[in-house]
């Protein structure tokens, strides 16, 4: 067949709308990232390199607010991830190699059901919730709301890693006698590591990010490190919330960059 | 989302016995602190209101009397239709539309660039277009204000290079609130569109070529029937966020461009609020919601039969 001239794959302009993309969703982080190292009071005037926000974040007149502030941010965080991936693991397991079961379609139903209903319904929701049942609000209220929407990020990369690995090596070690709670340990966690990881790496920046649902649960006078932002720029953008916000950033995306290189390491080969 | 878990790879019953023990945490978790709050909301919406916050265990239909009809300003006229509510919701569902459509706009080009680069490119494409999906959402949404402001980055930019004389207008209109959600949930747009492009068979676009049809017209007639689903999936999937958001119209839009999630938000800040009626918006926004996914669910089964 003769050979056509054009590219039949390619559409003229689609390239650069990638690009626009790309700019799109990079530009507003690179610009607050350079002007949080701006030396200037002003967020408006660049008036050269400096560290002086940072120093500002860690020993200003607000330090202690925001030291605070993220304590707690990485203590919740720290907490309901580790449990929400423990619980998903489990149930990716029973759901993946439990067989076909009659609640198994209402199980994955429930445990979507946090990423179905919008954010701010489940922020009302656990409000309610936890002034019918006459608990007092605070970290406690926020770290077990976490949890709950934290279950569907964890759940979701650890049954996609599960459902990837051919079940012949659990075959194998049950063909030579052991126990189905060895395979699980010394088996099926080893080999689902990439996907734990993940699960967990993802559902700590989802808890970390929780802006809305904190807002509401969280007790008078307790803030984590969105809450304590959000009230801050209500009075207006300051160059020290850039340096905060720059930080942050910089967290996100180095943990969700291990995350994707975890999961992309092949250990079943 | 849950269906991508579903499809190929090894499902086996190797822990059949255990599943019920296996599911039981997240059963316990999700029942109590996801089901049982989410009804919970159904039941508060048809209470009394509490004037210092809260609720007083009486049925009434106060709060869906409240967002639908307007009795003057002592109750006791005529009811007329109350339209301070309806146009809450009604500018949500328009402002949703509009990020859904602008990021289809960008999205669409953007997926079906990246999945047809080569093979070993790819993950990469998208893990670039993923990674501000992770950045907390607040510090997007403040990031756009500081870059969008009068004063800010972007009009100094237009101004510089003189494609402007005064700088434009954009933070707290409709627009920058459309800008903030496009940008909040672009990635919702680009995944699923670049998966069904990426499954696409481009022997059919060379069949439609081979047969004189210009690149656009494959592109009409041949591509986007294909690729439907993952179009529907990533419209549904920046709409539905949007149309509950609070940060974006909060930090954006001004008081003007009040959204639905502002309105619940308010009814349950401090003492001024009313939490039946707060309730019972949420279960009009919840309802929307669910109508949407339930439609979208059963088309997308009844695509999956017609395949096989």
């Amino acid at each position: 067949m003769a050979q056509r001239k054009y590219d039949i794959k390619s559409y003229r302009g689609f390239g650069a709308m990638t690009i626009l993309c790309l700019v799109v969703l990079y530009a507003p982080l690179v610009v607050v990232t350079i002007y949080s190292f701006n030396a200037s009071n002003s967020i408006t005037v660049w008036e050269g390199l400096s560290l002086r926000w940072y120093v500002d974040v860690f020993s200003g007149p607000e330090s202690a607010k925001f030291k605070l502030a993220a304590w707690n941010s990485f203590v919740i965080a720290i907490i309901a991830s580790t449990i929400a991936t423990a619980i998903a693991t489990l149930a990716a397991t029973a759901i993946v190699r439990g067989g076909k079961f009659r609640l198994r379609t209402a199980s994955i139903g429930l445990i979507s059901l946090p990423l179905m209903v919008p954010e701010i319904v489940t922020a009302v929701a656990t409000l309610i919730f936890f002034n019918y049942i006459g608990f007092d609000r605070g970290l406690l209220t926020i770290v077990l709301a976490h949890i709950a929407f934290c279950i569907p990020f964890a759940y979701l990369p650890i049954a996609a890693r599960m459902q990837g690995i051919e079940d012949s090596y659990e075959q194998a070690a049950m063909d030579l006698y052991a126990t189905k709670r060895q395979v699980f340990t010394r088996i099926l966690l080893p080999l689902m590591a990439p996907g734990i990881i993940s699960g967990y790496l993802l559902s700590f920046i989802v808890s970390l990010d929780d802006f809305i649902i904190t807002n509401f649960v969280k007790g008078a006078g307790i803030e984590t490190l969105p809450t304590a932002i959000f009230g801050a720029v209500k009075q207006g953008i300051k160059p020290n919330i850039m340096a905060i916000s720059t930080m942050l950033l910089a967290v996100s995306i180095i943990m969700v960059t291990i995350s994707y290189i975890v999961s992309k390491s092949d250990n079943t080969k | 989302m849950a269906a991508q878990a579903e499809s190929g790879g090894a499902t086996t019953d190797t822990y059949k016995e255990a599943r019920t023990w296996l599911l039981m945490p997240a059963w316990l978790v999700l029942l109590v602190l996801s089901l049982a709050p989410v009804s919970m909301i159904l039941i508060y919406s048809f209470l009394t209101k509490e004037f210092r916050g809260g609720v007083i265990w009486e049925f009434s239909l106060a709060s869906y009397d409240q967002f639908f009809f307007d009795r003057g300003l002592f109750g006791d006229e005529a009811p007329q239709i109350e339209w301070t509510y309806i146009t809450i919701f009604w500018r949500s569902i328009w402002q949703a539309g509009a990020a859904t459509i602008l990021s289809l706009i960008i999205g669409f080009p953007t997926a079906y660039f990246i999945a047809t680069r080569s093979e070993k490119v790819r993950p990469i494409w998208v893990f670039l277009v993923t990674i501000p999906y992770w950045v907390n959402l607040l510090i997007r949404t403040v990031s756009m204000k500081f870059l969008l402001r009068d004063q800010g980055p972007l009009n100094d930019f237009l101004l510089s290079i003189g494609l402007i004389d005064s700088p434009i207008h954009i933070v707290n209109t409709n627009f920058a609130v459309q800008l903030g959600l496009f940008y909040s949930y672009l990635p919702f747009m680009v995944l699923p569109i670049y998966a069904s492009v990426e499954r696409y068979n481009f022997a059919l676009s060379e069949a439609a070529a081979d047969l004189y049809a210009t690149k656009w017209v494959t592109l009409r007639r041949i591509l986007l029937p294909a690729v439907k689903p993952g179009v529907i999936a990533g419209c549904i999937l920046v709409f539905v966020p949007s149309l509950g958001s609070f940060l974006a119209p909060d930090l954006l839009g001004g008081a003007k461009n009040f959204m639905i999630g502002s309105l619940i938000e308010e009814q349950f800040k401090g003492n001024a609020g009313n939490w039946p009626f707060g309730a019972a918006a949420s279960m009009i926004l919840l309802t929307m919601v669910l109508i949407i996914l339930i439609v979208f669910a059963r088309r997308q089964a009844k695509a999956e039969k017609r395949e096989g």
